[in-house]
């Protein structure tokens, strides 16, 4: 095959993936950003949405609650995922995992916002969490779960925890148990051979679970709208907010950018520190 | 122009789906309409149907903003009637959507004259809206877990006796309103200038509650026992639940509450306007205003006052008390866009307990 069409070839493959991103990402992104631009209609640009942003303490307190609220279940899905997606590569005979994989992203097949609702029931003050806790003697008097930070990161968590654990377990299972056997021959205890190997080859897999579980959480709007209570806004709600009665698509494109910018950091900090491609 | 021109190619996809899932087509005997959820309800739209041939595809919005939003994305002609606020068919007017109603050919006689409200329905002399359906936002509780007499006065909004069990409903324009009334403010004479004492009771209000919910939410706090007082909720939220909670009930408090109206719009780029009017007038008859008053997505008192309820649903949403209660009532806020855009960053800093 000579040079020439070698490329031919290579192109064909690539254009409808270019096509793809150019139709639903960069199309949509420059009307975003030229929305941004124009807070009213029949007037020139404007920053004025952008200036909104950074001088309202409201709308920044958005951005910090979510960056809080999206770190806490991020870290605590991972300390979660791991252990389990360890389990099920590691202890679970062969012939069950697969079981065992289905059963992990059983809560996959329902609809996230039936799923939210039902947390919604399940934390509330009369709900299966506080009637255990209070029948057991642990607690005197039922707790607010429903309606707080803790509710909307329970809520993120069950879900984020299934797609974790996909990721590590896939990590974990192209790790070859040569390398656990080779640092025990050189005398490292199991948990040295964790900590020393184990731990820094599944790096890869870890960030890139962490990475989505970071995006998907960061935009999201159903889990904070129904268990959060509102009792904080998160980004997206503050999004959702300009839209619903005034129609401000200039407000909530350019929140939509700041928030997108967010997540690109993110992704440069993950990709240059933690060589994410390699995963 | 250009900022049109990018909305349209934003939308365009969005607008696509919309009409794809109303199963919106081009047949004559198709009606298109941009509506709330109480009309997606088949109870409501089968007897239509089956009596004129004509097929009802719903497209379900909340918030004008998200309606005339979705409208902007579409094609002129794409859709037939909408359902709007009452305080906003102005907006649509002013963007060259809606149709002239023809008065004679409605039951305006029939109609509660409070809820006409024609300083925004009546522009230029010609009427652009109708309304269908009202009702208060106001105080909603559970009787058995507080002191009803207590519920007779706005005073309820700060107090801090029921620290923890209050819920306030999320929008901001009633809520304010109520807030407005409290301090002894008129809902129609609001202005910049008020905003610091309305931000004071709101900052009392949020001390004292438990979660800012909107309309499901609103309702499952109170039908869970997870709040007994929704500031801001009223027949909407309590009367379609109120054959499994019959504590639940709602007051007009004596400083009064705020009324709410919504109204059916035809859209001037409507191929389908003897449709569209037959729609309108069906919706407006006492047999519809019966359906809609009482559908499945929620409760509201019918503005026609000879809608067909019987006796039990008239119960429920307090019907023969509306001459009393439209007496106090105060009618919805209708800020400029300015206000309009304050008032929403004062809800803001509300939630963020700033």
């Amino acid at each position: 095959m000579n040079r020439a069409s070698s490329q031919r070839i290579g192109w064909a493959s690539v254009t409808p993936a270019l096509l793809w991103t150019l139709v639903f990402f960069v199309v949509p992104f420059i009307a975003m950003a030229v929305m941004s631009l124009h807070p009213k209609a029949g007037e020139g640009l404007s920053l004025a949405a952008y200036t909104q942003f950074f001088t309202s303490p409201s709308y920044w307190l958005a951005l910090v609650n979510s960056l809080e609220v999206t770190a806490i279940v991020t870290v605590i899905s991972v300390l979660l995922a791991y252990p389990f997606a360890w389990i099920l590569a590691f202890i679970v005979p062969e012939r069950w995992q697969r079981l065992a994989l289905m059963l992990a992203v059983l809560p996959f097949w329902t609809s996230y916002v039936v799923r939210s609702y039902s947390w919604l029931l399940v934390l509330a003050e009369k709900g299966v969490v506080n009637s255990a806790l209070v029948n057991l003697g642990l607690l005197s008097e039922p707790v607010q779960l429903a309606n707080t930070r803790a509710g909307t990161v329970i809520g993120f968590v069950h879900f984020f925890v299934m797609l974790l654990t996909l990721t590590i377990f896939a990590n974990l299972k192209q790790l070859s148990p040569n390398y656990r056997k080779a640092a025990v021959d050189l005398g490292a205890s199991g948990l040295q051979s964790f900590i020393h190997v184990i731990l820094p080859l599944t790096l890869p897999g870890i960030m890139v679970g962490a990475f989505l579980t970071f995006v998907l959480a960061i935009g999201d709007y159903i889990t904070p709208q129904i268990l959060g209570g509102n009792n904080e806004l998160l980004m997206p709600q503050l999004i959702m907010m300009q839209i619903g009665r005034r129609g401000d698509f200039a407000s909530a494109s350019a929140l939509s950018l700041i928030l997108m910018a967010v997540v690109t950091v993110a992704y440069l900090a993950c990709a240059r520190w933690l060589k994410i491609e390699r995963a | 122009m250009t900022n049109r021109l990018t909305r349209r190619l934003f939308g365009a996809s969005l607008a696509a789906l919309a009409l794809i899932g109303s199963h919106a087509a081009a047949s004559a005997q198709d009606l298109n309409a941009l509506v709330w959820c109480d009309h997606a309800d088949p109870n409501l739209l089968k007897p239509f149907e089956d009596a004129t041939g004509i097929k009802v595809n719903v497209k379900e919005f909340e918030g004008t903003g998200a309606g005339l939003a979705i409208v902007d994305q579409s094609q002129p002609g794409d859709w037939d009637v909408m359902v709007i606020d009452t305080v906003d068919v102005r907006r649509g007017v002013e963007r060259g959507l809606f149709e002239p109603l023809p008065e004679d050919k409605l039951p305006m006689a029939d109609i509660f004259p409070e809820v006409l409200m024609n300083q925004h329905a009546v522009i230029g002399g010609k009427r652009y809206g109708i309304t269908e359906k009202f009702g208060y936002n106001t105080i909603g509780f559970n009787k058995s877990k507080v002191d009803e007499a207590g519920m007779q006065t706005l005073g309820v909004l700060t107090t801090g006796k029921y620290k923890g069990r209050v819920a306030i409903y999320d929008y901001y324009l009633p809520v304010m309103g109520l807030a407005a009334m409290a301090i002894g403010k008129k809902t129609s004479e609001l202005t910049e200038a008020d905003l610091p004492a309305i931000k004071d009771v709101l900052q009392k209000m949020k001390a004292n509650a438990k979660a800012v919910t909107d309309v499901v939410a609103s309702q499952t706090a109170l039908a869970t026992g997870e709040a007994d007082i929704l500031i801001g909720g009223g027949e909407w939220v309590t009367a379609g639940i109120a054959k499994e909670n019959p504590n639940l009930d709602f007051s007009i408090p004596k400083e009064g509450a705020v009324l709410w109206s919504q109204s059916l719009a035809m859209f001037k780029d409507s191929k389908n306007k003897d449709a569209a009017l037959k729609f309108i007038q069906y919706i407006l008859s006492p047999e519809g205003q019966a359906r809609l008053a009482t559908s499945s997505c929620y409760w509201g008192m019918p503005a026609n006052a000879k809608a067909a309820l019987d006796d039990d649903q008239k119960k429920i949403l307090r019907f023969d008390e509306q001459p009393g209660f439209l007496k106090r009532a105060q009618e919805y806020p209708a800020p400029s866009e300015d206000l309009d855009k304050k008032m929403q960053d004062l809800w803001t800093e509300m939630i963020q307990g700033q």
